[in-house]
């Protein structure tokens, strides 16, 4: 079997945001890359440059950000040299974002079936006349009962789970190639959280979207993916498909996280907690492995610049001293 | 143990000093506001003792002079020196913006965020006046007021207080409104905190930074007032020195082409706002302890 | 085993918005019926805490867990009910009023945003000596004392105490609330999602800092939560509650484990697991039914349960016990 193109390949990027208290610096070298029809998890604790990753491939960093290298290609396009224009012209139609806080992405004071019928007549030149009926279908798509009526509705007027599934259709209308979910289901209710991200994974495999799938939860992002992006201080500290990467973590750090995850563990003394925290990113002597002040399996060779340790074809761990592969086979449930 | 409760007001304090120097330098425009801010506070102060000549003293061999180098800003009418009564009217003009400033805080701040805090009919009944005063041309109620209660120094204040009562009262009334239900006043209800307590102690410290900017940008609108009631007549009278009587004295000279009567007064009258606006923006930045790192 | 809080048909309503006042104007000129639509927030919630306990509540939002709790700590007044904390009846006096109760230091609560709950004006010192001053009236070397003694207890070290929370991590403001909470050594303390705005890595932290303070004060818990993989850590009984009534109830790990109703079925299988592919998963379909004037004779989660039948629409199923559990359910 070939496979298949990337859709994105983000290939070293780094970012830096200036500070009245110095330089950041947010990204650090970062690549990966995302296939047709493949969803992948990009995994950390908050301030590890998830978001950041993807705000600077979409364009819209804070003002403070500047992208300092690397390229984002997708299809023959690097979204991060490309002009304004061929942005706007790309976000939308060819990726399309959707956010942690839904309400807060909605227009207002614009009933949600004519947001989705702008996007309708802006991107997929819907005909005006014919895009309310189309919207109300796409409302119907993202399962929202009785949708003419709530094609109506105003973004106050629904719940948050709602909302997401509006942002969703929102999203989708265009038929985009990428899907960039940013914490999709933070804030909402772990059954919400189910039937959101069931949306997303069905409309995404019958779409053949390419989705890459932002999140703190390491079990959701098991759940939902098929390859893992652990990152850590704006490092990418493991690569590695989904089910092989929970199993046999190499990277400390990703072992620890694994350990953390409230699921593993049968009682809360067994759960182990991930030692210290995130180093602070203005310091201008971070040691080439950020997380070498944190790691328990910190070796001479850490201060060495870091490896990009490709331990066989599908799983990559930057780390000069990773865990050996468990030969124990993890407790999954066989399934049923 | 003493010395964490010490160490705890003295990290406030250096806390604050470095913030305002950040401020400061990251915005010289700032700087340049208060060094103006400080400027008029010392000719306010200091004034009546610094300035060359008696400001009331008037000499008619030395009538309508211009600017030279014993009077700095000409002369009026009366062979009065200018620059004296400018400097010496900083005081008055002054007073009068700090004093409404205070009271309109006092009274529109308290009733905004007891309306806000506690909604129900301490709300309306705040809303209504409110409305009421609105209703009016703000200038042309002042006028009202002043021409009603007399011509004093006091009726000024408090006419400028009750014209910017509504602006004051709206704003506390959002603020507190918007943290009423906010979960620091949960916990204070937890923690034993009567509801007059919970408004004092932990919405009005919340509420008094917003405030205290707009309490900069409604003194440049304070001295305005003042002065433009003096101009009309209806304020302080003359032979004070007063920036707006000066002003409207000097108006009828400007054709005549004994520009200064009216320049420099009008130019301290401008320049003080000028300050006083600046000045908020500057605070705002201050006072906000998120903006501090 | 002792009764620390003794909760008992507990109900709390609130008034929809409904027409306009000019439509009510017309209705009572023309002697029509007056009753606005309401909200049944919370109706006819039994339970205990015992002594020493660790009770878990879980539901999803806008079932009426934020009232319940609420009205437990009495910062919002009851529609109906009695809530007895020891021999003390606390529904009586009205919440305003119970601020500067002698038993107002009984319950405490840490709060679901620790960042929201701090008064961004207060160092963190001034925050945890808040219910020190006004309830324990302690001031001067004492309080300092005591503040950093609890400050300590929660992992939060002295130095930090000079701080605003904007200047703490998500961890030690979570420290803090617990430490504002804890002060003034409550019987009952009420967490109120506590690490739902954190990382993994602190979560874990937090949660097993909150294990260790029970055992030292000796409190009982009530912790609420939509996460049920946690509850499962830390609880030894849970309350599931769906749109304002609680529908089971029992030991945590067996309702974890095997649970009765079909809502709390899908709300396990909604938990998302490590080693678990989520493909093969009860699907919750639908969307609650509204809180404004519920039929009575109508299950709650009829038309969002995958079994629904006739019998749900014709009568409400009650409470009931089977074995150490309780469920409220026609099939259970």
């Amino acid at each position: 079997m070939t496979a298949a193109a990337p859709a994105l390949s983000v290939e070293g990027l780094s970012v830096e945001f200036r500070t009245r208290s110095g330089i950041v610096r947010a990204l650090d070298n970062v690549s990966f890359s995302v296939r047709k029809g493949e969803t992948i998890a990009l995994v950390g604790e908050s301030g590890s440059g998830k978001s950041v990753t993807a705000y600077a491939t979409m364009g819209i960093l804070d003002p403070a950000g500047k992208v300092t290298a690397g390229r984002a290609m997708l299809g023959g396009l690097d979204l991060l040299s490309a002009k304004p224009s061929q942005l706007a012209e790309v976000r939308g139609r060819e990726i399309a974002m959707i956010f942690q806080n839904p309400r807060t992405a909605l227009n207002p004071i614009r009933p949600v079936g004519r947001q989705i019928a702008d996007v309708l007549i802006r991107h997929r030149n819907v005909p005006r006349a014919a895009a309310p009926a189309q919207a109300i279908e796409m409302l119907r798509a993202v399962g929202i009962t009785d949708p003419a009526r709530r094609a109506r509705a105003y973004p106050f007027e629904m719940s948050g789970g709602m909302c997401q599934r509006v942002m969703i259709a929102i999203a989708l209308a265009a038929k985009p190639s990428l899907l960039i979910a940013d914490e999709p289901t933070t804030g909402l209710d772990v059954t919400t959280q189910a039937v959101i991200m069931d949306l997303v994974s069905d409309l995404a495999r019958d779409m053949g979207m390419a989705t890459i799938f932002i999140t703190h939860d390491l079990a959701l992002a098991g759940q939902r993916s098929s390859r893992i992006v652990v990152m850590h201080a704006g490092h990418v500290v493991e690569n590695a498909a989904t089910k092989d990467l929970l199993a046999h973590p190499r990277h400390p750090y990703t072992a620890e996280l694994i350990a953390a995850t409230p699921d593993a563990a049968a009682s809360l003394d067994k759960l182990a907690s991930v030692s210290g925290s995130l180093p602070d990113l203005r310091r201008t002597d971070l040691p080439p492995c950020r997380y070498s002040e944190r790691c328990p399996r910190k070796i001479a060779a850490c201060a060495q610049p870091l490896p990009h340790t490709t331990l066989d074809a599908d799983h990559a761990a930057a780390c000069w001293h990773p865990l050996p592969i468990r030969r124990v086979v993890a407790p999954t449930e066989s399934a049923a | 143990m003493t010395d964490i409760a010490i160490a705890r007001r003295e990290g406030g304090m250096t806390a604050l000093v470095r913030h305002a120097r950040y401020v400061i330098s990251e915005n010289p425009v700032t700087g340049f506001a208060f060094a103006l801010f400080l400027l008029i506070v010392l000719a306010a102060a200091f004034g009546p003792h610094l300035v060359p000549y008696d400001p009331l003293a008037s000499d008619t061999a030395e009538a309508l002079k211009a600017p030279s180098a014993h009077h700095w800003f000409g002369t009026d009418k009366y062979g009065r020196d200018l620059f004296s009564r400018v400097v010496v009217a900083t005081r008055l003009d002054f007073f009068i913006a700090v004093a409404s400033v205070v009271l309109v805080f006092l009274m529109g701040g308290l009733a905004g965020v007891a309306a806000g805090f506690f909604g129900g009919w301490t709300d309306r009944i705040v809303g209504r006046i409110a409305d009421t005063i609105m209703a009016f041309p703000l200038f042309v109620l002042a006028m009202g007021i002043v021409a009603a209660m007399g011509n004093t120094v006091q009726n000024i204040v408090l006419a400028t207080a009750i014209v910017n009562f509504p602006l004051y009262a709206r704003i506390a009334r959002a603020e507190a409104n918007v943290r009423r239900e906010a979960g620091f006043v949960e916990a204070a209800r937890l923690s034993g905190n009567s509801d007059w307590r919970i408004l004092t102690f932990q919405i009005l410290p919340n509420v008094f930074p917003i405030l205290v900017v707009q309490m900069s940008l409604t003194m440049g609108y304070a001295i305005l007032n003042a002065a433009g009631l003096s101009f009309i007549g209806l304020g302080v009278r003359p032979p004070t020195p007063e920036w707006g009587i000066m002003v409207a004295e000097g108006a009828s000279y400007m054709i005549s082409g004994e520009w200064w009567n009216a320049f420099f007064p009008g130019g301290a009258l401008m320049i003080a706002v000028f300050c006083f606006n600046l000045l908020g923006d500057g605070l705002r930045d201050m006072v906000d302890p998120r903006k501090r790192t | 085993m002792t009764i620390l809080l003794d909760v008992a048909d507990v109900s709390k309503l609130f008034t929809a918005g409904g027409p306009g006042a000019w439509t009510r104007l017309k209705r009572r000129l023309a002697g029509g019926p007056q009753t606005l639509p309401k909200v049944h927030a919370v109706e006819d919630v039994s339970f205990v805490i015992n002594k020493g306990e660790t009770v878990g509540l879980v539901g999803e939002s806008g079932c009426g867990k934020s009232t319940l709790v609420r009205a437990l700590t009495r910062l919002v007044d009851l529609s109906e009910g009695s809530i007895k904390l020891g021999d003390r009846e606390l529904s009586l006096k009205a919440a305003r009023v119970f601020a500067r109760d002698r038993d107002r230091a009984r319950i405490q609560m840490v709060f679901q945003d620790a960042g929201e709950s701090i008064n961004p004006r207060f160092t963190a010192f001034d925050a945890i000596a808040d219910p020190l001053r006004r309830l324990r009236k302690l001031h001067g070397k004492a309080l300092i004392e005591r503040v950093e003694t609890v400050a300590t207890q929660c992992g939060l070290p002295p130095q930090l105490l000079s701080r605003f929370p904007h200047q703490l991590s998500g961890g030690q403001r979570a420290r803090v609330g617990i430490a504002r909470a804890i002060a003034v050594q409550p019987d009952l303390l009420v967490l109120d999602e506590p690490t739902a705005a954190l990382d993994v890595s602190v979560q874990v932290v937090i949660l097993q800092l909150l294990q260790r303070l029970k055992k030292d004060i000796g409190m009982s818990y009530l912790f609420v939560s939509h996460d049920l993989s946690v509850l499962r850590l830390l609880c030894d009984r849970v309350l599931v509650m769906y749109l304002g009534k609680i529908v089971e109830s029992g030991p945590a790990a067996t309702v974890f484990e095997k649970p009765l109703h079909p809502y709390t079925q899908a709300l396990v299988a909604a938990v998302p697991r490590l080693h678990q592919s989520g493909a093969e998963r009860l699907r919750l379909i639908g969307e609650p039914r509204s809180p404004i004037d519920p039929d009575p004779n109508v299950c709650r989660f009829y038309g969002r349960c995958p079994r629904g039948t006739d019998a749900c629409k014709a009568a409400m199923p009650a409470l009931r016990a089977l074995g150490d559990r309780q469920v409220a359910c026609h099939f259970a």
